[in-house]
């Protein structure tokens, strides 16, 4: 092991090894960043929708999990790099005027988004359902309309009580950003098999790697610790796992 | 849409077949090689011998806060050099990706298959386990008679449900070039410029399979429930 090969130049490119590394991280995380903002958005809503009374949404919400729990992600990335394109001439057209990097980062925030947002989902309703039935009856008792119940009783329970999935959910995500390596976008793994290439120093650079995404789970479980506890009701929810 | 043409996979279906079968083959593999590493794992981590409980659960937390991609990649790079120092071989001992897959595979999957079996274990109330070494029964003997078999059906559904997952997780390994079943489209995809229909027939296929099994886990569940 010979760490000084990450202060190597890369080749025809600018700056040294470690460099590049950071680079990785840094479209890693962003990716991870938009995607869950997308996917936490839209798992709330279909979660939300699956615990409603409308036959037709609850029916809608079920087939949006299943459809996203049971293709493989690697599948899901092919399919909207390129069949989605292939199929639909209007997203083609806007798709080839895009930079290819662009292209790839917005199809990962997209297909991860999608496919994180129904783990949330399924999250999202075990929580809801996991409260008191009277916690609903009560709220609609004292004059709430139904999108107030939620607002203001259901969701602010639930979601603290689903902190934990959530935290694995995080770091499953994060994780999974390296399945973007199979379509190009340029994240920490694709940079680290590409380091690992050209310089045929597989064992440092995938031990940085390691290194990296080890700090990265444990950053993460940190902070949502945090978050939990900032967030803890009083006297309902024992803190820590 | 018109140009689109679905023959490509009637054509190729004994090569898609192939890919297919190997996937089945490696989940397979896994899920027994996994639950039963597992098992050992997780008695390992609740072992009171506590370097050993230690070193368990580091191995376990290391492999579930790493992407899957980089386990398939660092044993792919690894396991010549292991099997070299193990053979005593001359020089690095190339098995090709598809073989040293099943290793990965198993090793990966018994972090995960640990920590369910570690929750089943956990479920058996402790009086069981006194009434074992009441009986006389040694360490051993109350794992394997009393405390194993009854984690095992409890955790039955979520270890079906894990390979389900393991079954999809497979995929990853066209990554290296392998001819699994996403592999095998992949090329075909490529040689024969099918990609729209090749990756929708791929889909197809994953969401049938794994929906039915998903069907039946839910149905083994209500079926084998304790009533308690």
């Amino acid at each position: 092991m010979n760490l000084s090969i990450f202060l190597e130049q890369v080749p025809d490119g600018d700056g040294p090894w470690w460099h590049m590394l950071a680079s990785g991280l840094g479209w890693t995380l962003s990716t991870a960043f938009f995607a869950w903002i997308m996917a936490f958005t839209l798992g709330s809503v279909i979660g939300v929708v699956r615990t409603t009374e409308h036959r037709m949404l609850v029916r809608f919400g079920n087939a949006y999990v299943e459809l996203f729990r049971n293709i493989p992600l690697i599948v899901q990335f092919f399919l909207w790099y390129f069949v989605v394109p292939g199929l639909i001439p209007a997203v083609k057209a806007w798709v080839i005027t895009l930079d290819p990097t662009i292209h790839q980062f917005v199809t990962s925030i997209v297909c991860l988004g999608f496919f994180t947002s129904s783990r949330i989902a399924e999250q999202v309703r075990s929580g809801i359902q996991s409260l008191p039935r009277g916690q609903r009856y009560a709220a609609y008792a004292l004059g709430m309309t139904q999108i107030q119940a939620y607002r203001y009783v259901l969701l602010p329970m639930a979601y603290r009580i689903i902190i934990p999935p959530l935290t694995s959910e995080v770091m499953n995500l994060i994780k999974n950003t390296a399945v973007a390596y199979s379509i190009g976008l340029v994240e920490l793994f694709f940079r680290t098999r590409e380091m690992g290439e050209m310089t045929f120093r597989y064992y440092e650079a995938f031990t940085a790697a390691t290194v990296i995404y080890v700090v990265i789970a444990m950053t993460a479980n940190r902070i949502m610790a945090l978050i939990e506890r900032r967030l803890a009701v009083p006297g309902y929810i024992v803190g820590g796992k | 849409m018109d140009d689109l043409d679905f023959d490509v996979i009637v054509r190729t279906w004994p090569y898609l077949l192939n890919g297919l079968r190997y996937t089945l083959q490696l989940t397979l593999a896994a899920a027994l090689g996994g639950t039963f590493f597992g098992t050992l794992l997780a008695m390992a981590r609740l072992s009171s011998f506590k370097p050993l409980a230690l070193v368990a659960a580091g191995y376990v937390n290391l492999m579930r806060s790493i992407p899957l991609l980089l386990v398939i990649f660092w044993f792919y790079f690894l396991m010549p050099v292991i099997i070299q120092s193990i053979t005593g071989a001359a020089r690095p001992v190339q098995i090709g990706a598809d073989r040293s897959a099943y290793i990965t595979f198993i090793m990966f999957e018994a972090a995960f298959f640990c920590e369910i079996m570690r929750a089943g274990i956990q479920s058996i109330s402790k009086g069981q386990v006194n009434a074992a070494h009441a009986l006389g029964l040694n360490y051993r003997q109350t794992m394997q008679l009393v405390v194993l078999p009854q984690a095992f059906r409890n955790m039955l559904p979520i270890l079906m449900t894990q390979v389900i997952v393991l079954f999809q997780d497979v995929s990853l390994v066209s990554l290296l070039n392998v001819t699994d079943f996403v592999g095998a489209s992949v090329k075909i995809a490529q040689r024969d410029s099918r990609v729209v229909e090749m990756y929708l027939f791929v889909a197809v296929v994953y969401f049938t399979i794994c929906f039915t099994l998903s069907i039946l886990v839910k149905r083994l569940q209500k079926r084998i429930a304790i009533i308690r």
